[in-house]
């Protein structure tokens, strides 16, 4: 089985929402089949160490294999969110696209949806 | 079977003033008890509603309610449409009045409008027992002024409100969810252990709530998402049977999408435990919900489950948290990275030499830096270009406003005191509101329903 890898974005989108200084990220697959992937690779670890930068100290995912989906929890990401954060996002809504780039997954070639440019190497570069 | 229609116009305040003009049209050619929806109130917002109260026994609503109601209020009155809103804020007797007053100028005759009172914890609470019950969640309260504290009332007393067949029914804090549970609990008359036909009712006022980002909007990524006519985005409307059969679709002659996608990126929005979604109603469980497309811009949302709702009702206290100061100026160009870089560290040295002590954020924007933290400790991961055009934006969280505004300045002197080319300054120094959530035993929180006559 030939397999590629590429960036979260090119396999999935994801949505940021917060309350407090806690965020909440959803990774949802653009097919189903890529779904066993994402479990198996995008772990709690590996979103803890894309938000280590941040002070975040604990993440926990849940698994929902109807949507499918997943839904990443991420205590203290937020540097003290709306009440405290000194950035421009206080709320995190920015945070979906940190996850999308900065974590990477090895997967069936199948996995990428057709005439996606991830394919043809080119990324979101055009 | 009968079915209800619901229709959401805002999903916060500042959301697209006139979108509820398509979801009017719509609902008015629909067959069944149909409702137009509103939500405005954000955790801030009450505060600042409280603060207009106090200094005016008649404000305190929200200042939306002159921005969305008069153009759809005739309509609405004429179709049987009818209306619910969080627009009441700190004040929704005094919002009540408002909406006689616009129907008086609008011409629309034997208007019977509602309110929704009992939310405000400091009509009824001490300040003192306010700050006895612990903080879950976010400011430590300390001496800070308490500007408003307000428990999030459940669907019942929304319901009620619309059992007096009231035209309007106005409330402040209540949750986002119940604005659309409650019309259901009215028309197909669910009881408070029919529990996961209220999670349905639940998830349905959680898709609607935030407006567009269920039908194509927050949603975009071109060339990957992509969504038809965004500029033109349609507003949502849910058709939910008395079973708790769930359609989401979108106002008519609009652009925007309804999808699988769509659906689901908004059924996990702000949700953190997606088997626990605590209301005063139920406890949400979406585990086990399925999504799927029935036709062009039609989902069925099917499956949510319920568990009884906890003991206590969640209440937000805001209080005055100090002032906010920010200064940005751009560099572009040649080497514009190096410019702005040095930009940078002049803030940060002037901070340190005039004796700031509150930690300042300084960021070059263009490096991913809304990514990072304030010390950039990201910024090694990214290579930026050197040419091209970037933004220093520097900012301060002070208890003083002087603070607040001399960080702010040090940004403007660099127009003559910085690199060269320094351009297109903005400033902004704003006060702040912080805000703390706390749970208290809804046995002391009593919502109280009244029916506003016409001045």
């Amino acid at each position: 089985m030939k397999t590629i890898e590429v960036p979260l974005h090119a396999v999935a989108h994801a949505r940021a929402g917060d309350k407090g200084n806690r965020s909440n990220i959803s990774v949802i697959p653009y097919l189903p089949a890529t779904f066993e992937h994402l479990v198996e690779q995008v772990t709690e670890e590996r979103i803890l160490a894309a938000f280590a930068h941040k002070g975040a100290t604990r993440v926990k995912r849940y698994v929902l294999p109807k949507l499918p989906a997943m839904n990443f929890v991420i205590d203290d990401a937020l540097e003290g969110g709306v009440n405290a954060s000194l950035g421009l996002d206080g709320h995190g809504k920015s945070l979906s696209f940190l996850v999308l780039g900065e974590v990477t997954v090895r997967v069936p070639v199948e996995c990428v949806p057709a005439g996606s440019p991830y394919l043809e190497g080119r990324g979101t570069r055009g | 079977m009968s079915k209800t229609f619901i229709g959401c116009g805002a999903g916060f305040a500042g959301d697209r003033f006139d979108a509820a003009v398509p979801i009017v049209a719509t609902l008015a050619g629909m067959p069944g008890e149909r409702f137009l929806t509103y939500e405005v109130l954000a955790e801030r917002t009450l505060a600042i509603a409280q603060k207009l109260r106090r200094s005016n026994p008649d404000q305190g609503y929200s200042p939306f309610l002159d921005t969305y109601l008069p153009l759809v209020l005739a309509d609405c009155k004429r179709h049987g449409i009818r209306i619910v809103t969080n627009m009441g804020a700190a004040n929704p007797l005094g919002a009540a009045r408002r909406v006689h007053a616009l129907a008086r100028e609008l011409g629309v005759k034997g208007l019977k409008v509602a309110a929704v009172t009992g939310d405000d914890l400091l009509a009824t609470l001490t300040e003192a027992e306010v700050r006895g019950y612990p903080i879950i969640e976010g400011l430590a309260l300390g001496n800070r002024p308490i500007v408003a504290a307000n428990a999030y009332l459940g669907a019942q007393p929304v319901a009620r409100a619309l059992a007096t067949g009231a035209d309007v029914v106005l409330v402040g804090r209540t949750t986002d969810a119940a604005l659309s549970l409650a019309p259901l609990l009215h028309v197909h008359g669910w009881r408070a252990d029919e529990l996961d036909r209220l999670a349905q009712g639940t998830l349905c006022g959680h898709l609607l709530e935030c407006g567009a980002q269920v039908t194509g909007a927050y949603f975009p990524d071109p060339g990957f998402k992509d969504v038809p006519d965004l500029a033109n985005v349609g507003f949502p409307i849910a058709e939910i049977g008395s079973d708790g059969d769930l359609i989401v679709t979108k106002a008519a002659n609009t652009g925007g999408l309804v999808s699988r996608a769509t659906v689901i990126e908004q059924i996990l929005y702000e949700m953190h435990d997606p088997h626990n979604y605590l209301t005063p109603d139920v406890v949400l469980d979406v585990g086990e919900v399925t999504v799927d497309e029935v036709g062009p811009n039609r989902v069925r949302v099917q499956g949510a489950r319920g568990k009884p709702p906890p003991p206590t009702l969640k209440a937000t206290v805001c209080v005055d948290a100090g002032w906010l100061g920010e200064g940005e100026i751009s560099y572009v160009g040649p080497n514009a990275l190096a410019r702005a870089e040095l930009a940078a560290a002049v803030v940060r040295a002037r901070c340190r030499a005039i004796g700031v002590a509150d930690p300042v954020r300084v960021e070059v924007l263009g490096t991913q830096s809304t990514f990072d933290n304030n010390t950039q400790r990201r910024r090694v991961r990214v290579s930026p270009p050197n040419d091209g055009e970037y933004r220093v934006r520097a900012a301060v969280r002070s208890a003083s406003r002087k603070v607040a505004q001399q960080v702010s300045d040090e940004v403007l002197s660099l127009y003559c005191s910085g690199p060269a080319g320094g351009c297109g300054v903005r400033q902004h120094v704003t006060a702040q509101v912080g805000t703390a959530s706390i749970l208290v035993d809804r046995m002391k929180v009593k919502a109280t329903v009244t029916v506003v006559e016409p001045a």
